[in-house]
C-alpha cells in the first residue's frame, strides 16, 4: 500500500501521508513528491545528497523539508530514489537523498510539482503511527 | 458548505458580513449559478481571513471566477493603505505576473482553416512547452539580472518584438524598483534558462478567431474584426518566479510572529509595506514580474515566426501586433479614492485582472479613449474575451475584475471525468486542434474543470467591473 493519498482540492494537489515513526512519515513525504513527479521504478540511487532544515513547528519543519526536497528537482534537476531520515529533534532534521540527475533519455517526468504550502498543513500522531496533510502548488 | 453566512447586496454582489477579527467586510461577484458553486469550498471563508490582515481598505473582493487558493482565495482582490498596511506574497501568488496576451494578424478564418494542422505543428515546434521546459536561451547570470530590472525591453532589445509593443503592456513591461539583491541565488537558477518558456499546467498558446464584436466603436479603436485570426498565450514567471514567492513565505512566516500580527492561515504571511522586509518583496516580486514580461513578449516573437514559417509568409504579410499584456497576479502601488479621499494603496491581484477605465493615466495615449483592454481567457479550447475597464471598477474594485474561467474540479476529479475519454478527439469534435506536451495536461485541463466563462463575463459586464468588446472561438490550442 502506498505510504501517501491525495486529496481534492479545486487549485492543487493534496497530500495525506503515513509513517509508522516521525522519521518515517518526513521519509514519506518525500518519497510520495517523487513518486508524483516520476516513474520511480526507472530512477537509481547513484548519488547522496545530504538534506538539513529547521523549523519552529512540527508542520515548519515538514514544509522546510518539502522545500528542500522540491528544490532537489525544480532547482538542481536530480531525482530522488529512497530518503532515510538520521537525525530528527523538535527543530531539526537532517536526512540523506539518494537518487541521481535527470536524463531525458532515461526517466519521465510525470507531473510538475511548484511548490509546498503552508495552507492547512497538519502533523497529528495517531494510534498507529503519524500522519500528515499537506497542500501543493501544482 | 462553508459556515460563512453570505448576504445578497443586489443581482450580483454578495457581502461576507464583517466578524470577529474582520477589520472590513468581504465582497463577492456571482450570479446564483456561480455563487452555487463557490458555497461548496472553503473561498468565501478565504475572502474573510483577508479581511483580517492589517491595513486591508474597504473590502475583501472577490470575482465571480474565485475559487479555493490557499491563504488567498484565487478571483481575490484587497487593497492595503501604504501606511500601516501589508504586502503579502501570497496575495500575489507563486507564479508572479502570470498573465496573458493577446496578439491580432492580418489574415482571416478562411485562410488558416486548411492550415491549422501546419500551424499548430509549427507553434509546438518552435515554442518550448511542457514541464520544466527550458528555453533556446540559456543566461549569464549578468544578462538575467538585466531581464530582471528591465522586463519586457530587455526582449525588445534582443530582438524579440519592437520598441511600440511596450506601450501596449501593462507598466510598459516593466514594474520600477527591481532589485536582483532581493532574488535569490536559488531563483536565479531556476530562472536561467527558462525565459522565453511557456511551461505546463493551465498555460497556454491559443490561436483564435474573432466571432462577435459587441461594441463596434471600441472593437475598431482596438485594431479587432470579425473573423480575424488571433494569438493568446498564457504564461508568466516559471521557476524564478514560484522560488521568488516561496523564498519570502518562508521569511515572512518568521517575520509575522516576531512582529506579533496573528494570522488565520500561515499561507497569508505578510510585512508592512514599507517595513524593510516589505518593501524587500516588492523589490523581488518587481523582478519576477520582469522576467514574466521578457518572457511572454519572447514567447509572442517565437509565436510570429511559427505562423510565417507554418503559412510561407513574411512578417509583413502576418501583421501581428500586439493588443494588449494584462497581469493577473501582483501586486501593484497605486492611487485611488476612498470614501470621497486620495489613497495611495498597494493592490493584490490575485487571479484577477486590472481594469482602468477611460483617461486612466496610466493608459497608453491610444486607450485613453476605450479604457484599458481587459483579456479574460476560456478554459481550453473555448475561446476568450476582450474587455474594457470601467469607471465602475474603479469605485468598487480598485480598477479590477475577473481573470479567467475559474477552475470547479479538482486536477483530480477532472482526470476521473477525463477517464476513457479521447479528450483530443473529443475537441477536434469542437474545432479546435490541440497538442499538449504531456499526456495528463489534457485531462486535467478538460473544458467541464471550469466555470463557464459565458457566465463569468456576464456577471462582470452585468455588475459594470467591465465592458465586453469581443469574443474570440479558439482553433488551435498549445498546452504545456
Amino acid at each position: 500500500m502506498k505510504p501517501y493519498n491525495t486529496f481534492d482540492h479545486t487549485a492543487d494537489l493534496g497530500l495525506v501521508i503515513r509513517g509508522a515513526s516521525e522519521e518515517d512519515l518526513f521519509a514519506n513525504a518525500a518519497y510520495a513528491v517523487f513518486d508524483i513527479i516520476t516513474d520511480l521504478g526507472r530512477v537509481e540511487p547513484r548519488e547522496t545528497r545530504r538534506i538539513l532544515v529547521e523549523g519552529d513547528t512540527p508542520e515548519d519543519l515538514l514544509i522546510n523539508f518539502l522545500r528542500e526536497v522540491l528544490y532537489l528537482y525544480n532547482g538542481e534537476r536530480w531525482l530522488l530514489k529512497e530518503m532515510r531520515v538520521t537525525r530528527i529533534g523538535e527543530r531539526v532534521l537532517e536526512a540523506e537523498a539518494r537518487g541521481e540527475l535527470f536524463d531525458g533519455q532515461k526517466h519521465e517526468i510525470c507531473k510538475e510539482i511548484k511548490a509546498v504550502t503552508y495552507h492547512q498543513a497538519q502533523i497529528h500522531k495517531t494510534p498507529d503511527g503519524w500522519t500528515a496533510r499537506v497542500i501543493f502548488d501544482v | 458548505m462553508s459556515e460563512i453566512k453570505l448576504r445578497r447586496l443586489d443581482e450580483y454582489r454578495w457581502e461576507v458580513p464583517r466578524e470577529g477579527a474582520m477589520r472590513v467586510p468581504g465582497i463577492i461577484y456571482a450570479s446564483d449559478m456561480l455563487m452555487k458553486a463557490m458555497g461548496k469550498d472553503e473561498s468565501p471563508k478565504q475572502v474573510a481571513n483577508v479581511a483580517q490582515l492589517p491595513g486591508i481598505v474597504k473590502h475583501s473582493l472577490a470575482m465571480p471566477d474565485m475559487h479555493w487558493g490557499y491563504g488567498f482565495p484565487i478571483g481575490g482582490v484587497a487593497a492595503f493603505d501604504l501606511d500601516g498596511g501589508i504586502i503579502s506574497p501570497g496575495g500575489v501568488g507563486y507564479d508572479i505576473n502570470c498573465g496573458c496576451r493577446l496578439m491580432m494578424t492580418n489574415i482571416r478564418r478562411e485562410e488558416v482553416r486548411p492550415q491549422m494542422a501546419k500551424i499548430v505543428n509549427a507553434l509546438f515546434q518552435h515554442v518550448p512547452s511542457g514541464v520544466g521546459s527550458r528555453g533556446a536561451l540559456k543566461l549569464s547570470r549578468s544578462d538575467e539580472k538585466r531581464v530582471l530590472v528591465e522586463g519586457a525591453r530587455w526582449a525588445v532589445k534582443n530582438g524579440y518584438g519592437s520598441e511600440a509593443d511596450l506601450e501596449s503592456m501593462e507598466d510598459g513591461g516593466c514594474l520600477p524598483g527591481a532589485d536582483p539583491e532581493a532574488v535569490s541565488e536559488r531563483a536565479l537558477e531556476r530562472g536561467k534558462d527558462q525565459v522565453g518558456t511557456l511551461g505546463s499546467g493551465n498555460h497556454f498558446l491559443e490561436v483564435e478567431v474573432v466571432e462577435e464584436i459587441f461594441d463596434k466603436d471600441v472593437a475598431s479603436a482596438l485594431g479587432i474584426e470579425v473573423g480575424q485570426v488571433a494569438v493568446m498565450v498564457h504564461s508568466g514567471s516559471r521557476g524564478l518566479g514560484h522560488q521568488v514567492c516561496d523564498d519570502y513565505l518562508a521569511k515572512l512566516v518568521k517575520h509575522v510572529d516576531k512582529i506579533g500580527i496573528s494570522l488565520p492561515d500561515r499561507q497569508l504571511a505578510c510585512a508592512y509595506i514599507q517595513s524593510p522586509e516589505g518593501r524587500q518583496y516588492l523589490s523581488a516580486m518587481a523582478c519576477a514580474a520582469n522576467y514574466a514580461w521578457a518572457n511572454r513578449q519572447m514567447l509572442m516573437h517565437w509565436t510570429g515566426e511559427a505562423i510565417e514559417q507554418a503559412l510561407g509568409m513574411g512578417p509583413r504579410d502576418l501583421g501581428m501586433r500586439l493588443v494588449y499584456d494584462v497581469c493577473h497576479n501582483i501586486a501593484k502601488i497605486e492611487e485611488h479614492v476612498v470614501d470621497g479621499k486620495k489613497m495611495t494603496l498597494c493592490v493584490h491581484r490575485k487571479g484577477a485582472t486590472r481594469a482602468f477605465p477611460p483617461g486612466h493615466p496610466a493608459l497608453p495615449a491610444k486607450y485613453r479613449k476605450t479604457g484599458q483592454p481587459v483579456l479574460i481567457p476560456g478554459d481550453m479550447g473555448t475561446g476568450s474575451y476582450v474587455l474594457v475597464g470601467t469607471e465602475k471598477a474603479m469605485e468598487e474594485t480598485f480598477g479590477s475584475t475577473c481573470h479567467g474561467a475559474g477552475r470547479v474540479l479538482s486536477r483530480a476529479a477532472a482526470i476521473k471525468a477525463s477517464k476513457g475519454r479521447a479528450i483530443r478527439r473529443e475537441m477536434e469534435d469542437r474545432g479546435v486542434l490541440v497538442m499538449a506536451a504531456a499526456k495528463g495536461t489534457l485531462a486535467e485541463e478538460i473544458p467541464e474543470a471550469y466555470k463557464d466563462i459565458d457566465e463569468v463575463v456576464n456577471v462582470v459586464h452585468g455588475a459594470g467591473l467591465s465592458r465586453k468588446v469581443a469574443r474570440l472561438r479558439a482553433v488551435g490550442c498549445i498546452k504545456g
